[in-house]
């Protein structure tokens, strides 16, 4: 056993093939995470936005706008991600032109986080106090204002907090949309570390996840903190 | 300045509706510090907030500088609230800006050009005595300058009129002596007109001009603030001044008293240049009675002197029928809270 580890790591095939494969993979999770975080949150914005504002008492209280919003969401929220990801694959034939590879896993990364942002979104700006709302108000915010002025920056730090969770759940995400074609590190666990029983290739992706993700929530906490001024 | 028509609020609620205010009418002048006193839930935040639309009356009118409130909505109203400022109970500032950038907030709204919003926070700063906060957070400030912070914001439009409700209920009485003194200084200074609301009969003695006592959804008494002193009429009004100036016997004192054969306890409220004048003499002397002393204090009244006297009166009946002239006479109010005829 011993011997056929120094001998596998003293071969230079070894690690060639290590860097073909992982810095490969790597990037392909990092773009999946990152435009998949970014759309969702495009996404995500607006309706938590909306689930906020037309609540009971909001600024633009509108019950069949919040309801029928709220349900399309729990609708999404509740299908789970191997299911929506098939589901899907129509449309995400439609808008990228085909149904694998990277950037097709981000439709279904994307549509599946969305519903997850605004809530998340929702949480943080329900946070927000009513006063400071209506002190606004009182001096003459139009509704726009209130959103931009008060409800983002005052949630800023609470969202930050949001974003961190999101990325970390998108990375587990990616890895099985990878286990389907989507590439990246989750692609490599399974291809390499399951189906060739390469459990030194396993360890590798799983410990480079685990790397990113303690990076991501130290760089939330770190600047959720430093926008926090309570 | 402002002109409260008959307005009533109902509130619908799950279990029916509710009346928050009745009928209320009030005319509040320019440059008036305009309290209104009433006990918790008596409905004096929802008065406040029916002067900025903030709560939208069921009836009546409220017409400001003119303008008919009631009437206006979108941007017309967002353009009447900003000459109108507003402070809370419990400041309600954005804990995300600085104390400067808290003071531009209204004037960011009024989508004034930077330049001008900068001059203007530094006009405001050392108005309020923040100059040495500017880039502090509200979380790192006393309860006292956090409505400092309220107060600046408020006047940064330069508004016609300040709302000010329960503006010092969430700070210790010294700091609360601090928050009015500068709240009187601006009116003064820039002849503001400020509606006052409040629990506390101390703030209205300390700055208001006129008041008016709030009671279960109605205005219950209104007049300037020395005639309201004075001369309260309703009970709630009388236990509203009693409350800065205790002037209530002890119970055991009553009972002894009361065996005094021909006396009369009364209550002397007195004002100005009355507070200066030998009036206990005058009675002993040119009315033939004894007068016996219980309870006294006197105590300014936003600027001018106050003064309760609490009296055992003894004599004839004449002689006490002159007493009550001679008082009459000065110009004093009296209220007799026994009689022992
Ligand atoms: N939005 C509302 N819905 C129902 N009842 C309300 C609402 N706002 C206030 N009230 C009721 O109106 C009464 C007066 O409230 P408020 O004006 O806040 O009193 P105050 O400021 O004098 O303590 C209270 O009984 C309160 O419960
Ligand atoms: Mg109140």
């Amino acid at each position: 056993m011993d011997t056929n580890l120094v001998a596998m790591f003293s071969d230079p095939a070894y690690w060639e093939s290590l860097a073909r494969i992982i810095p490969k993979a790597l990037n392909e999770t990092i773009y999946m995470v990152i435009f998949s975080t970014f759309l969702a949150y495009v996404l995500g914005i607006p309706m938590g936005v909306f689930l906020v504002i037309t609540s009971a008492g909001h600024i633009l209280p509108n019950p069949w706008v919040e309801r029928t919003l709220g349900t399309v969401i729990n609708i999404f929220r509740s299908i789970p991600f191997i299911i929506l990801m098939v589901a899907l694959i129509p449309f995400t034939t439609m808008i990228v032109g085909t149904s694998i590879g990277t950037t097709a896993a981000i439709v279904p990364l994307v549509v599946s986080a969305a519903p997850f942002v605004a809530r998340l979104v929702e949480s943080s700006l329900r946070e927000v106090s009513p006063g400071v709302i209506e002190a606004a108000l009182s001096m003459g915010a139009s509704p726009w204002q209130i959103i931009y002025k008060v409800l983002l920056p005052e949630a800023k730090s609470s969202l930050i907090l949001g974003v961190a969770i999101t990325t970390i759940n998108i990375i587990a995400y990616t890895a099985m949309a990878g286990a389907v074609g989507g590439g990246g590190l989750g692609d490599v666990a399974i291809q390499y570390g399951y189906n060739r029983y390469r459990t030194d290739m396993m360890i590798i992706t799983v410990l480079i996840l685990v790397v990113i993700v303690q990076v991501i929530q130290w760089l939330g906490t770190t600047l959720a903190q430093k926008f926090s001024h309570r | 300045m402002i002109q409260i028509k008959n307005l009533s609020k109902v509130f619908k609620t799950p279990n029916g509706s509710f009346t928050a205010l009745k009928d209320i009418n009030l005319h509040i002048p320019k440059g008036s510090v305009y309290g209104i006193i009433g006990l918790s839930g008596a409905g004096k935040s929802t008065l406040i907030r029916c002067i900025n639309m903030l709560e939208r009356p069921t009836k009546g009118e409220v017409i400001l500088n003119g303008q008919n409130m009631t009437l206006l909505t979108g941007k017309e109203l967002r353009q009447a609230r900003q000459n109108i400022g507003m402070i809370f109970q419990h400041f309600n500032l954005l804990e995300s800006r600085t104390v400067a950038d808290n003071i531009a907030f209204p004037l960011e709204i009024a989508q004034w050009p930077k330049k001008k919003i900068a001059a203007r926070v530094q006009e405001l700063l050392p108005l309020v005595g923040l100059e040495q906060k500017a880039d502090a957070y509200p979380a790192q400030l006393s309860g006292g300058q956090k409505q400092r912070v309220g107060i600046a914001r408020a006047l940064a439009t330069n508004p016609a009129v300040l709302l000010c409700d329960e503006a010092t209920s969430a700070l210790d009485p010294q700091t609360t002596v601090s928050i009015l003194e500068l709240l009187k200084e601006i009116n003064e200074k820039f002849n503001l007109t400020i509606v006052i609301i409040t629990h506390e009969m101390k703030v209205i003695k300390e700055i208001c001009t006129d008041v008016a006592v709030i009671d279960q959804a109605q205005i219950v008494e209104k007049g300037s603030l020395e005639s309201v002193f004075l001369s309260p009429k309703s009970n709630i009004a009388k236990e509203f001044v009693a409350s800065v100036f205790p002037n209530k016997l002890p119970p055991q004192l009553l009972r002894e008293l009361a065996q005094h054969p021909g006396s009369q306890i009364v209550n002397v409220n007195f004002l100005g240049s009355a507070a200066s004048e030998p009036i206990i003499s005058g009675l002993i002397r040119e009315c033939g009675i004894t007068v016996n002393i219980l309870y006294g204090s006197i105590d300014r009244l936003r600027s001018t002197l106050f003064g309760v006297l609490t009296l055992e009166l003894q004599g004839s009946p004449e002689n006490l029928a002159e007493a009550h002239r001679y008082l009459a006479q000065k110009n004093l109010a009296v209220e007799v809270i026994h009689n022992g005829y």
